[in-house]
């Protein structure tokens, strides 16, 4: 009827048949995994299984790019993944392992296509180009793309290492680094297209970027890509909810971070006219903390009950759970004064870049300059 | 709107409820945990004094700086806290929960005009045909709506989201439930006691049974967390809990019996498991059952929890070889003891204690490989498998054991005995580390094993270099290998037995350092470097020799004189001229053990955590709710006298998302109005 005039349809009538393709395959995915596999796993890891075939699907069906990343990943890893024909050694023979999907070599590509995208965009950004925006864009998707088959094949990789050796590579921290520009990147690919603006692409390539080089560093220098076995303490099916919903929250901190910093610019007039709006700025900066602060909540909680199955106490004012709260804490007064209090302006954006620094300390600092419980991961 | 008076009681009020205040309060806490973090908690008060000087010491000691979480500024903080959000959810939360009730269809026209966010159109259809169409409209989008009159006039009064004022609610309630349960497990009943002086921490170190009533606390507690180790065999119904620099000791409803205490190794040498297999015996009804207990696999026992927090020693017992190093006794002594205990050594005039420190079965040593350079890690890093496999070379050495000892002066030195040979540069070693304090690293001797991989070997050797009776014998030896029977001045074979020999008591009484330090005293500079070669080569000879007179008193067959003979004669050589420097005369071999193991447990009951866990979860969904439910009010009125129709919107947070809402109604009634 045409009373209903720009109302919303309901979900179920927006779908299209690839839509349902890609439930079907995702939930088919799901169950032939849980069939297959389920005698090694607990109830609780079957939960996660089951969880995140429908929150893929759910995913998909508000966020339509991510059913052809999905697809892509998943039929990527598979690829990599029967190219090891359960021998670990044609990581170096075998072609497409050696130069495109053995987990280092996934990784390393993800990294130059991150560089190459941030360079893109901010060429895209001084030339006014959109059509450079737009193929910085399609490096950026291809760039998580490849991160994720990383991951994926590095988790295939752990369980040829040993049965007994196998993990989800979320557990060191060049794991957790691939993880973070890995998100970071979908964050702000998903704001680029709901503000349909692309000229923030520049910063926010820019914290990847830097997070690539940490990561090359970390690789090259330090020697600390090998996938090590894990720890008793951290066998937990915590580890799947606890980690991930933790560097959602990093990365939307640090996206809010970079676009106060185009805030700040353009609010000088420095880039302005070729930034988006200040409301636009601050609106994304706005919704990329609440989105932290939400995933930071229930990650910070999802730690709280893991220490107390693993330590016997779900809070010990380790160092790391100390800054978690410190970091919580920062970010509750800032949504306050902007929501409750009404502020706005360059004081919010200053505010959220020094929370940058203050996440950062909590994810790398702390690892680096005290000593707690959580050991893994230290420099 | 008029003030009323400020009495002072509303004042703090006003100030305790603010927003301004809470800000402030969570900056504040943020800043005051952050100072734990940097200043490491909970160490021996000894370690703070010797940091920063007794008045400094004094100064952080009273600001409680040394447990921050438990100061009473920082637990002041908490209370401000709880107390601040607790107001503000009295002030807030009847107004809200009218909120989400009420459509506020008593706007009046004058009162829309105000509004920032409205419009206008001019429409010509039929009133109630209007009003049908807007409702249907405005059911289309999601808003609830009442209508009213107003003098002739149709308000549609409508809103979306109201019940984003709950997830207020829910966020700050949580706040509060989770402090609340946060409190129940600080244990405030010990903590008044104490401050009543009921309670009072042990500070002597003596056993359980002697620690008195003001120092115990009942089985009964609302709440604890302590922990204690128990060794394979024996069980605890008690457990510790530290307070300060003493403890108390917390009794258990129930004894733990550590049956076995297992770790499982990957190949890598990594730890793979911790498991505890234990007995829980009843004290009310006597039972006994048998239970598993491993990390992240805790047990909860009547609501005690119990979790696989540590392992240590606990108590293995040791049968061990000794040998007097700077003698000429070819035999050992046999020694025992047992970890964590000292035993008494007497040898003649001095007497020892022994105190065995620890014992381990496993060592997993990483070997490691010379460090890789750039150009190869580039290779490297492009595969993960082969760096894990090849660099991280790792072995198991199997058992070792440290010990103390300590004269009678109260001398002490400590030591790290391996058991087994360890394989360096190609051959085999017994290592002995020794420190003479904990806080040195160990500096390692090596004692050559012997063609059949054991000690005995060197121990000869040693005890013929030792043997003041064998110079001669030794020296006639040499002599007859190196010189020419025939032909040979008799009184140079009489200076080179007596240099051979002079060489080995040299030897024998100050190892290397006694030779150099002869030949510093009795040969001209320039010629010293000469003369100290020619030396060595004598001691390695005459040594190769004392070998096969120690072969020959073991009733062992002479050797070749290989490569390897020649190292082993060289390398016992450096032995013996180390052990000059050992610290104490007598060197262990551990021959036997049994091991007995300790678990450590920790052992909580906290009754707050179910309460924190329920304000977790309120906390999650209010979260959710407060960014993802939008509050938006919209009016439509319509004045059919004008034929006009009148929107006006608001929303208590003014998002561009808002702005965009406004502006797509504002088109999409465009249409809908127009004829
Ligand atoms: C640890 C302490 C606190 C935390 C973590 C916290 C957290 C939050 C969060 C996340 C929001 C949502 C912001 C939004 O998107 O609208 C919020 C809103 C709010 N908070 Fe707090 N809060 C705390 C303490 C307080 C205190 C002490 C007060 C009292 C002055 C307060 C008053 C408010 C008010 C009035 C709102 C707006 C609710 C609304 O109208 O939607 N908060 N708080």
């Amino acid at each position: 009827m045409e009373l209903t005039y720009g109302a919303k349809p309901p979900l179920f009538k927006t779908l299209n048949w690839f839509d349902w393709l890609y439930a079907a395959l995702m939930l088919a995915g799901g169950g032939y995994a849980l069939a297959r596999y389920s005698q090694f796993m607990d109830g609780y890891e079957q939960g996660i299984l089951v969880l995140t075939a429908v929150s893929l699907v759910a995913m998909g069906w508000r966020w339509k790019p991510v059913r052809g990343l999905t697809l892509a990943v998943a039929a990527l890893s598979l690829f990599g993944t029967t190219q090891y024909q359960g021998d670990l050694a044609r990581a170096d023979q075998a072609f497409f392992l050696k130069y495109l999907f053995s987990s280092q070599s996934a990784i390393m590509w993800m990294s130059a296509l991150f560089v190459m995208a941030t360079v893109g965009y901010w060429i895209g950004l001084f030339a006014r180009s959109e059509f450079t925006n737009k193929v910085s864009s399609a490096i950026t998707w291809s760039a998580v793309a490849m991160g994720l088959v990383g991951l994926m094949v590095r988790w295939y990789e752990s369980y040829l290492l040993g049965a007994d050796i196998g993990h989800i590579p979320i557990s060191n921290l060049y794991e957790v680094f691939v993880l973070f520009a890995i998100i970071t990147a979908l964050l702000y690919l998903f704001y680029e297209e709901r503000y349909a603006n692309r000229q923030m692409g520049a910063f926010a390539l820019t914290v990847i970027s830097a997070s690539v080089a940490f990561l090359l560093w970390y690789a090259f220098d330090r020697q600390a890509h090998g996938i090590q076995p894990l720890v008793p303490a951290l066998q937990s099916y915590w580890m799947k909810l606890h980690v991930p919903a933790n560097f959602v929250g990093y990365g939307a901190f640090s996206l809010a971070a970079m676009v106060g910093v185009a805030y700040l610019l353009a609010e000088k007039g420095i880039l302005a006219s070729r930034l988006p709006s200040l409301e636009v700025l601050d609106d994304v900066m706005y919704k990329a903390i609440a989105i932290g602060f939400a995933f930071f909540t229930i990650a910070t909680i999802l730690g709280a009950v893991w220490a107390a199955e693993a330590w016997g106490s779900y809070w010990s004012w380790d160092p790391k759970e100390t800054w978690a709260l410190i970091v919580w804490l920062n970010y509750a007064a800032w949504l306050h004064l902007r929501l409750v209090k009404g502020l706005r302006g360059p004081m919010p954006a200053w505010w959220a870049v020094v929370g940058l620094l203050v996440t950062a300390f909590a994810f790398l600092g702390v690892n680096m300059f005290l000593s707690g419980l959580h050991s893994y991961g230290s420099l | 709107m008029q003030k009323s008076r400020t009495t002072p009681l509303k004042a703090w009020y006003e100030l305790f409820s603010s927003m301004r205040f809470a800000i402030s309060l969570l900056t504040v806490l943020a800043i005051a945990s952050a100072i734990g973090t940097v200043l490491k908690q909970g160490e021996p008060y000894s370690n703070y004094m010797f940091q920063f000087g007794p008045f400094w010491f004094k100064v952080f000691e009273a600001l409680g700086l040394y447990d921050v979480y438990h100061a009473w500024w920082f637990l002041a903080i908490l209370v401000f806290l709880v107390l601040s959000t607790g107001l503000c959810l009295y002030r807030n939360t009847p107004m809200m929960l009218r909120e989400i009730k009420a459509y506020r269809e008593h706007a009046t026209e004058s009162s829309l005009e105000h509004f920032a966010h409205r419009a206008q159109w001019q429409v010509r259809q039929a009133p109630e045909a209007v009003v049908e169409k807007l409702s249907a409209y405005l059911g289309a989008h999601g808003y609830r709506f009442k209508a009213a009159d107003i003098g002739g006039d149709k308000l549609l009064a409508a809103k979306r989201g109201g019940y984003r004022r709950l997830g207020y609610i829910f966020t700050h309630g949580a706040l509060i439930i989770i402090c609340i349960g946060g409190l129940l497990d600080g244990n405030i009943p010990l903590k008044l006691a104490q401050v009543w002086g009921a309670k009072q921490p042990e500070t002597r170190d003596v056993p359980v049974s002697q620690v008195g009533p003001a120092s115990r606390l009942s089985a009964d507690s609302l709440s604890f967390r302590g922990s204690v180790s128990v060794p394979e065999g024996k069980a605890a119904d008690v457990v510790f809990i530290n307070a300060g620099e003493g403890y108390y000791v917390q009794e258990l409803p129930f004894a733990i019996r550590l049956k076995k205490f297992h770790i499982e190794h990957y190949p890598t040498g990594q730890p793979k498991s911790f498991v505890s297999d234990v007995e829980i015996i009843d004290k009310a009804s006597g039972k006994a059952e048998p239970y598993s207990i491993a990390v992240n696999h805790p047990l909860i026992y009547k609501g005690v929890a119990i979790y696989q927090a540590s392992f240590d020693d606990g108590g293995s017992r040791l049968a061990l070889n000794g040998w007097n190093l700077l003698s000429s006794d070819v035999q050992s002594f046999p020694f025992k003891g047992v970890v964590k205990e000292a035993a008494l050594l007497s040898n003649g005039d001095m007497a020892y204690t022994v105190e065995f420190n620890d014992f381990r079965l496993f060592n997993i040593e990483s070997l490691g490989e010379p460090e890789q350079g750039m150009g190869d890690s580039l290779k490297g890093a492009m595969s993960a498998v082969r760096v894990m496999s090849s660099s991280k070379k790792v072995k198991n050495v199997g058992p070792s054991v440290r010990f103390t000892v300590r004269n009678n002066q109260g001398q002490a030195v400590e030591y790290h005995n391996y058991m087994q040979p360890i394989d360096l540069d190609g051959r085999a070693y017994f290592m002995s580390g020794m420190r003479g304090s904990p806080s040195e690293p160990f500096r390692y001797l090596r004692f050559p094993a012997d063609d059949k991989g054991e000690i005995a070997g060197f121990m000869n050797l040693r005890a013929v270099l030792f043997d003041r009776g064998a110079y001669p014998e030794i020296a006639r030896r040499f002599a007859a290998r190196a010189l020419p029977a025939q032909g040979v001045d008799p009184t140079l074979r009489a200076r080179f037995l007596e240099s051979t020999e002079k060489v080995l008591q040299l030897f024998g009484s100050g190892g290397y350092d006694g030779l150099a330090r002869f030949i510093e005293k009795s040969v001209p500079a320039a010629d010293q470097d000469k003369a100290a070669q020619a030396y060595l080569k004598v001691l390695e000879n005459a040594a190769y020799e004392a070998y096969q007179i120690s072969r020959e008193r073991a009733k062992l067959p002479p050797l070749q004189p290989d490569d390897n003979a020649l190292r082993f004669v060289r390398d016992s050589l450096n032995g013996v001229s180390d052990s000059f420097f050992y610290g104490s005369p007598v060197y262990f071999q551990l021959a036997g053990y049994v091991q007995v193991q300790a678990s450590g447990f920790q052992l909580t009951r906290s009754p707050g955590r179910n309460i924190v866990y329920l304000g977790s979860a309120l906390l999650v969904l209010g979260v959710f709710v407060m960014f993802y439910v939008r509050e938006r009010r919209l009016w439509l009125l319509v004045k059919p006298g004008r034929g006009e129709v009148l929107l006006a919107m608001s929303s208590n947070r003014k998002t561009l998302d808002f702005e965009r809402e406004f502006e797509r109604h504002k088109q999409q009634l465009t249409e809908l109005l127009k004829d």
